[in-house]
């Protein structure tokens, strides 16, 4: 077991690294360059001048000769400076990552607290009107452009029905916690709307796996009631694989939030990165993706983990490998 | 029940092949049909909308500021948009787009994932546990945030030439080769896990005594033992692609004006919804209604095809 943490761990090292190479590399080929921007803010600056500090920042080396000096300063704690924002893009991410891990946090819990019930449910009554009704709304959930969804949502709670704020985490001026909570309302429900059909698809069809084993027949013939054959021998496992592949996804629940976000103009950790990329703010982009595919890895570990220490059947004495 | 029992019902039919068995349980699958027969009917229209333009008199492309906003006529049937053009054939064409850019980024990651899965597990070790890193690495990153920057990438800093550069349709390959980069893992991961089955069967092990080589195994041997998986999840990702393209042309990413998808459309929409929220409304029903109906139509082959569901 020891060993299959080490080597996970080790992996997830190493894809961070080629994600940072690859990541920095892409940043390179965006439009515009940081000394084009200068000129632009100060037509004073001449082509040689330009030459000059494209020497002093480095711009003219290779690109790994770059991004080994761009690794060594971010080791030593130095990610440059946000032009956006104009402070070091450390101390700019603090406040958008508390946000989001509002926003995802509680559309997390929600969505489980849902699915949970309703995938079990659906799965005791498979093939019933409910479980039928119950299909449809999972589709209709995992079909539905998110952006279309937030500009409904809009559309009818903030235009037609004025009664929740359309953008934004609290009124101008700040506000109470009722006002910050008012905010969240939209965001939370069309992030939830996004993620809730795939968890409710997976239990429904976790538990229906479940319930066609050996053990839960020998439950029902021992006498056991429905209820707690479902509760003390279904569910439990049930939710193994569910939980699994629930961290799995928690990358598309970021890119789910990073749609929200900017949607809602909720300042968190996407549309940090969306306006960062589209403001040439090269610095704050590469930081804050690498972060994003940090918390990612390490989701997609913890899933790993969880399921290798949760189920005792799986052992890992090979090491390197993933239980799937 | 099983097959036999399945087939014993109706004995007037005698023995089934599997394709009439396929048929027969896709068909009882009704939404899957109705997907189907909605999927088709929208196909033939987006790919006919040059004609549909002659017949109505309107083009789609057509600027006219003295036109904007108008509710549905005779010559406008579904009305004007923010610049006077016809909604109706603009919304056509945007399926156009998003169809071609569904189906064939879909394709082009099918091939990929079975080229990457069947590589992988038919020749196994070194190669099979790189293949399955990069596969690992790939299903592990964030996609959005990245496929916002490749989209954003200067093409001619990759060293494209400029006449590539220029080309009108660049947004429209540029989206299908992004999104076709990195959606390529479930499939690979499909094919990985029926090679692995099936290179232990006997008759790959009488195919190799015979003196096949890998590569004719692999074709021959392997690959129609894991068509129908591969089917069934490249149906469901021309959903998932439709679903990226639309987000990334909102975002002013993806499919660049003039040419209309349904994405690009609703991006100036936020800014519409006090004056003319239907111009909100069209685009996005249809991006919904396309996705899951490509979504049906996946969950329906993927009964149809399911041995298992028999049963049912």
């Amino acid at each position: 077991m020891t060993r299959y943490v080490m080597g996970r761990l080790v992996e997830s090292v190493i894809v961070l690294v080629i994600m940072s190479f690859v990541i920095y590399a892409l940043i390179g080929l965006m439009p515009g360059d940081p000394i084009d921007l200068m000129i632009k803010s100060d037509p004073r600056l001449t082509p040689a001048d330009a030459a000059r500090l494209r020497a002093v920042y480095g711009l003219d080396k290779p690109l790994a000769e770059r991004y080994l000096h761009w690794a060594m300063a971010a080791l030593s704690g130095d990610f440059g400076h946000s032009r956006l924002y104009v402070q070091p893009v450390l101390d700019v991410m603090p406040g958008f990552l508390l946000n989001t891990f509002n926003l995802m946090g509680l559309t997390f819990v929600i969505s489980i607290v849902i699915a949970v019930p309703v995938g079990v449910y659906a799965a005791l009554r498979q093939h019933s009107a409910g479980d039928y009704a119950i299909n449809l709304a999972c589709f209709a959930g995992i079909s539905v452009p998110i952006f279309w969804l937030a500009l409904m949502l809009i559309i009818v709670f903030a235009v037609l029905i004025p009664v929740l704020p359309a953008s934004g985490v609290s009124s101008v001026g700040g506000g109470g916690f009722l006002d910050r909570a008012r905010h969240l309302v939209l965001p939370v429900v069309t992030l939830t709307i996004f993620s809730i059909g795939s968890y409710t698809r997976f239990m429904r069809a976790s538990t229906i796996e479940v319930m066609r084993q050996d053990y839960i027949r020998t439950a029902f013939a021992k006498g056991a009631s429905r209820n707690r054959v479902v509760v003390r021998h279904a569910l439990r496992n049930a939710l193994l694989p569910v939980v699994t592949i629930i961290a799995l996804s928690f990358g598309t629940l970021f890119s789910g939030a990073l749609i929200t976000e900017t949607m809602f103009a909720y300042p968190g950790m996407g549309k940090l990165i969306y306006d960062s990329i589209m403001g040439n703010d090269f610095n704050m982009a590469l930081v804050a993706l690498l972060f994003a595919t940090l918390v990612t890895l390490l989701a997609n570990l913890a899933a790993d983990l969880a399921y290798a220490w949760l189920d005792p059947r799986i052992s890992y004495s090979g090491g390197g490998g993933t239980p799937r | 029940m099983n097959a036999a029992h399945h087939a014993m019902t109706k004995p007037a039919m005698g023995a089934r092949t599997v394709w009439s068995l396929f048929f027969h349980r896709l068909g009882a699958h009704r939404l899957a049909v109705g997907s189907a027969v909605f999927l088709a009917v929208l196909g033939v229209l987006a790919f006919a909308t040059p004609a549909i333009e002659a017949v109505l008199g309107v083009d789609a492309n057509l600027v006219d500021l003295s036109r904007r906003f108008q509710g549905p006529s005779r010559a406008h049937l579904l009305g004007t948009d923010e610049l006077g053009r016809d909604l109706l054939v603009r919304l056509l064409y945007g399926g156009q787009v998003s169809l071609f850019v569904g189906i064939v980024a879909a394709l082009a990651s099918a091939v990929t994932g079975t080229v990457v899965g069947l590589l992988a597990g038919y020749y196994g070790g070194r190669l099979d546990a790189f293949l399955m890193r990069l596969t690992d690495g790939v299903i592990a990153l964030p996609l959005l945030p990245l496929l916002i920057v490749l989209a954003a990438l200067d093409l001619t800093k990759l060293g494209l030439p400029e006449s590539v550069v220029q080309d009108p349709n660049i947004s429209l390959y540029r989206i299908i080769v992004i999104i076709s980069l990195v959606g390529w893992t479930t499939v690979a991961r499909l094919v990985r896990a029926a090679a692995l089955s099936v290179r232990e069967m006997d008759y790959v092990l009488a195919a190799t005594a015979a003196g096949a080589g890998g590569l004719r195994i692999m074709a021959v041997h392997i690959l129609p033992n894991v068509i129908s998986p591969i089917i069934v999840a490249s149906t469901l990702s021309v959903g998932n692609v439709i679903l990226l393209e639309s987000v990334l042309s909102f975002l002013g990413l993806g499919i660049q004006p003039p040419i209309a998808s349904w994405g690009n459309m609703l991006t100036g929409a936020q800014e519409l919804i006090w004056s003319s929220p239907e111009l909100a409304f069209y685009p996005g029903m249809l991006i919904f209604v396309t996705v899951i109906a490509f979504n049906f139509l996946g969950d329906g082959l993927q009964d149809a095809m399911d041995p298992r569901a028999i049963e049912g």
